[in-house]
């Protein structure tokens, strides 16, 4: 199993994650639609599209540092929620990575703890309050298992949204109307572990 | 009193310009004769949609800095958010900007006749919050 994880290895992961969001653009928009605003699928098209931009002149070499620069990257760019959401989940992971030219698997799983922690506090969350973290928690959890494992429970976790009513953001104001639908956030934090999975089956 | 090189400047963010713009006008109207405080909007996104920019806070907050500190008000959501994960950067914002937890339009008024009238940071931080305060029946 691949537990040796440099710098490329998440260059190729996060450019794995541009062209998912970008094919998956459309449904997180409609997924969106239903309870939000309309704009997540635009908008993660938008940041990830300035995360692959800003990773191509390959300035950042070491994991964290890649996961720091596409942090920074989705803060500035998404223009939504989700980027201060996102851009703090991936700055905080490359800060608890540190410097090194390589991680293990564990090692990410505890630094994505790390990133999910910073999640919560920043936006409030917690899990059953129909947001990312309900798929963001289950899916670090899994790391620790495999990648693949980590992927089924994202995508687990985001299904698992949709009888839930919104506690935060703006589909809380929906109450009981939120109740039916899946979780935009969730689902595209499942396309992330996806993406991871999908990398690391690619690089075995 | 303190001149302009003292004050504390004052930042708008809303996801709407328009809304950032009008509030900043009404603010600086009703602080009345002399010099205000300097304030700028930083409303909806840099191609002019409903949402928040991580740029224009950012170059907002650099443009009413004299040294004296920065309060950002805040709308809603990702607003909110975008100004907490730009201060976690550390460089984005310039030093002595702070995210002050306020009512955006009442806030906003009682901050700008705070920072006109010379008030440091922290008295337009609390003037600002206390508008939370004001009920309305």
């Amino acid at each position: 199993m691949l537990d040796v994880l440099d710098g490329d290895f998440f260059r190729r992961w996060l450019t794995t994650a541009a062209a998912t969001v970008d094919r998956e653009a459309d449904r997180l928009t409609e997924l969106d639609s239903a309870i939000g605003d309309a704009d997540h699928g635009a908008n993660l098209r938008r940041g990830f599209a300035a995360v692959t931009e800003a990773l191509a002149p390959r300035d950042a070499d070491h994991p964290g540092a890649v996961l720091v620069l596409a942090g920074r990257q989705l803060i500035s760019k998404v223009g939504g929620a989700s980027g201060p959401l996102y851009g703090t989940l991936l700055r905080t992971t490359g800060k608890a990575l540190g410097d090194g030219a390589e991680v293990s698997r564990e090692e990410l799983a505890q630094a994505l703890r790390a990133g999910v922690d910073a999640v919560t506090k920043l936006g409030g969350a917690t899990p059953g309050d129909k947001t990312m973290v309900d798929a963001l928690v289950p899916a670090v959890d899994a790391l620790s298992t495999s990648f693949d494992a980590a992927r089924d429970a994202a995508e687990q976790g985001a299904e698992a949204t949709i009888p839930l009513q919104a506690r935060k953001g703006r589909a809380s104001y929906l109450g009981e109307r939120s109740i039916g639908h899946q979780d935009p956030g969730a689902t595209s934090s499942a396309l992330l572990f996806a993406a991871l999975a999908e990398t690391a089956e690619a690089t075995r | 009193m303190s001149d302009d090189t003292q004050r504390v400047g004052i930042v708008l963010v809303s996801h709407s310009a328009a809304v950032a713009t009008a509030v900043a006008d009404l603010a600086t109207g009703l602080a009345g004769g002399g010099g205000t405080a300097p304030i700028a909007a930083a409303g909806g996104t840099e191609d002019g949609g409903l949402g928040t920019s991580a740029e224009l806070i950012s170059g907002a907050a650099h443009s009413v800095d004299r040294g004296a500190g920065v309060a950002v008000l805040v709308d809603l959501g990702s607003a909110v958010l975008t100004v907490k994960a730009l201060l976690a950067e550390g460089d984005e914002l310039p030093d002595g900007a702070r995210l002050v937890d306020a009512p955006f339009v009442e806030g906003a008024v009682a901050a700008v006749v705070t920072a006109s009238a010379g008030g440091d940071l922290d008295a337009v931080a609390a003037a600002a919050g206390e508008a939370y305060g004001y009920r309305k029946e």
